[in-house]
């Protein structure tokens, strides 16, 4: 991949949060840095991990590849490689590789001069897959708590844990998630859609034959004003795109936390309190 | 003035208070079970202090004194013993003080005798008792597939109440509006017996008395177009099973692998106790319950009229195996673990106050399972 012509004035040294100058260097495209070595350090030796677990499992079918986390008798100590250790090393090398690549994206923020918000968005996938396999387990009192590493078995996993609370979607905060999910997808059709139209407004009106001129932001925010009263603005949607998102992961964390070390029963009990307020009881 | 503002967020605040401070919420510790292989997610979380209170509040109680099954048989000594006229003297009568302590313990024998002539049938509640015993005979002799040899006596569900806690009726309550509201199949309001959930409120009349297919899972990963079962059967089914873990204070996976619900294969064994279960509470339900109809007064009926019926929860109050497992049959073995007379007057011409005699010309066998 060529050097872009404006890219060499922001390839500087400095901003690194370790080891000063260690690892401050570019291969290719690539910054590297202290980060960036120990993420490819974790992600190179979990996925050799992983592949060992494949290879004294029952299958190679991608589908079915599970390495299980140990059984609950282990409590919160380590299990044998073979029963449960595996997970317990691939989970330390999945969070190593994950926080050394946001502290990685902090230091290239660091080299440009930007704001943090993409490792700060990063780190809301890093603690809600904590909360799944670190936070949940430690308050459950086993490790056997967390997720199997798999395609089809930690879908399982989500199905089986759900039906533990007899009807997941009662769960207050699971709700509050999905309206999130679901809002920033609506967001970003909005807004991708807004886009596109701006961006290939088609044949021109005034010229036949022609195409029309790329749109402008006026055009955009008029549409939406017109539309629903009101245009949030080029920079405004990205910041609602993010706010929306975030909350979805963070309330994610949320519904999974809550389920089992703070409600232990179905979650359609969970509604006895809006059924015995004052106003109706 | 904009108001609508400072209204909204504070009913919202109200709403976040009263949901953190009403909803009872369980801390850590958390007591685990687990069910299926690791992995899975096949495990059973229990409040300690909620496990705690169960465990106190389903104690067996033992029994008054330990019953001479030699002399004189109950049916010589006293008149009108009809089902436990095997028994002895003596085993009539600790039988007759338990049967007082797990049922009438405040009223007394006169619950259902009249004290001056104990033989009569006059309380309707007697014939209701007789009926009941000929019931737990039956379940502790033909159901052993679901009770085991563990089996159940009246305390199992009555726990010193005439009435056990843990019933249910039909009911439509609250009342549709009316017009396009009428028919709303039960759903979306508090299904007390599903859970509090809004699923159907009585699919129990579907199930445990009627025989409604419960299976309404898809055997093939994609539509075939021969499943005849849509979503409004699938959430009769989910109020039952609701239900069912609800009762026994456990979760789906104590007997399905949800990734499959149908696979018996994959199914924990709980399934097949649980299958049975099913099958005794509809055979009590319909053979028993029901039949009672016209004895019970209207004060024990539900509120559309139909009499209060055996649920999962009825037995089972909260705990996979009632009182903990704890078997109270070995102490009353020729009451409740074998049968006496299996007959059924014919109640539909029930006349309170008059003796029926079993076996006599109105007398109906009853159906076996």
């Amino acid at each position: 991949m060529a050097l872009l012509s404006f890219e060499r004035k922001y390839r500087v040294r400095g901003g690194t949060l370790i080891g000063g100058d260690l690892f401050d260097f570019w291969v290719g495209p690539f910054y590297v840095g202290f980060f960036g070595v120990t993420t490819a350090f974790f992600a190179a030796l979990g996925t050799a991990l992983i592949l060992y677990g494949a290879a004294i499992g029952p299958t190679w079918n991608i589908w079915q590849i599970s390495i299980a986390p140990p059984d609950l008798s282990y409590g919160l100590a380590l299990a044998p490689l073979k029963q449960g250790g595996l997970w317990q090393l691939i989970t330390v090398c999945a969070l190593g590789a994950f926080c050394s690549w946001a502290l990685r994206e902090v230091e290239i923020c660091r080299k440009l001069g930007i704001g943090y918000h993409v490792p700060f968005a990063f780190s809301f996938a890093i603690f809600a897959y904590a909360t799944l396999v670190v936070f949940r387990p430690l308050l459950l009192g086993a490790w056997g708590n967390g997720f199997p590493y798999g395609i089809f078995s930690h879908l399982d996993w989500v199905s089986n844990v759900g039906y533990q609370y007899l009807h997941f979607h009662y769960n207050p905060a699971h709700m509050i998630a999905v309206s999130f999910f679901f809002t920033t997808t609506l967001a970003l059709s909005l807004h991708g859609g807004l886009i596109l139209s701006a961006a290939n407004p088609g044949a021109s009106l005034d010229e036949p034959g022609k195409q029309a001129e790329v749109k402008t932001p006026e055009y955009e925010d008029t549409f939406f004003r017109d539309i629903i009263g009101y245009s949030i603005g080029t920079l405004g949607i990205h910041r609602l795109g993010l706010v929306l998102a975030l909350n979805a992961g963070f309330w994610s964390a949320v519904c999974i936390i809550i389920s089992g070390p703070f409600w232990n029963k179905g979650w359609p009990q969970w509604w006895s309190w809006w059924l015995e307020l004052p106003i109706w009881r | 003035m904009k108001l609508w503002l400072p209204f909204a967020a504070s009913a919202g605040a109200l709403l976040a208070v009263a949901s953190f401070v009403g909803a009872g919420w369980d801390a850590p510790p958390v007591a685990t079970d687990q069910l299926g292989f690791r992995g899975t997610g096949m495990y059973h979380h229990r409040d300690v202090e909620t496990e705690a209170a169960l465990k106190a509040a389903n104690v067996a109680p033992p029994a008054p004194w330990e019953a001479d099954p030699s002399g004189d048989k109950a049916s010589a000594l006293y008149q009108n013993v009809q089902v436990l006229g095997n028994l002895s003297g003596d085993q009539f009568n600790q039988f007759m003080a338990s049967i007082t302590e797990w049922v009438a313990p405040e009223a007394g024998c006169n619950y259902c005798h009249n004290p001056d002539n104990m033989a009569s049938d006059e309380i309707y509640q007697k014939v209701v008792a007789r009926r009941m015993i000929q019931m737990t005979q039956s379940i502790n002799v033909d159901w052993k597939a679901h009770v085991a040899e563990t089996g159940v006596t009246c305390y199992t569900c009555h726990r010193g109440k005439g009435v056990p806690a843990q019933v249910w009726s039909t009911t439509l309550d609250p009342k549709p509006a009316g017009n396009m509201t009428s028919n709303r199949s039960g759903q979306n309001v508090v299904a007390v017996n599903a859970g509090k959930t809004s699923l159907p409120q009585n699919a129990l009349s579907d199930y445990l008395l009627g025989e409604k297919p419960i299976r309404v899972h898809s055997t093939t990963a994609l539509p075939t177009g021969m499943n005849p079962a849509g979503t409004k059967e699938t959430e009769e089914t989910w109020a039952l099973m609701v239900h069912m873990s609800e009762s026994l204070g456990v979760n789906c996976t104590t007997c399905h692998n949800t990734r499959a619900f149908n696979d018996w294969d994959q199914s924990p064994p709980q399934r097949v106790t649980a299958w049975h279960g099913i099958k005794m509470a509809r055979h009590l339900n319909v053979n028993y319950m029901q039949s009672l109809t016209p004895v019970f007064p209207a004060n024990r009926k539900g509120p559309e009229g139909d009499v209060l019926k055996i649920g999962c929860a009825t037995c089972h109050n909260g705990v996979q195996k009632p009182l903990y497992g704890v078997s109270m049959l070995k102490d009353y073995v020729d009451a409740v673990a074998v049968k006496g007379s299996t007959d059924v007057p014919n109640f539909s011409t029930y006349i309170p106050g008059k003796t029926e005699v079993l076996g006599g010309s109105a007398a109906t066998p009853v159906t076996q399972p």
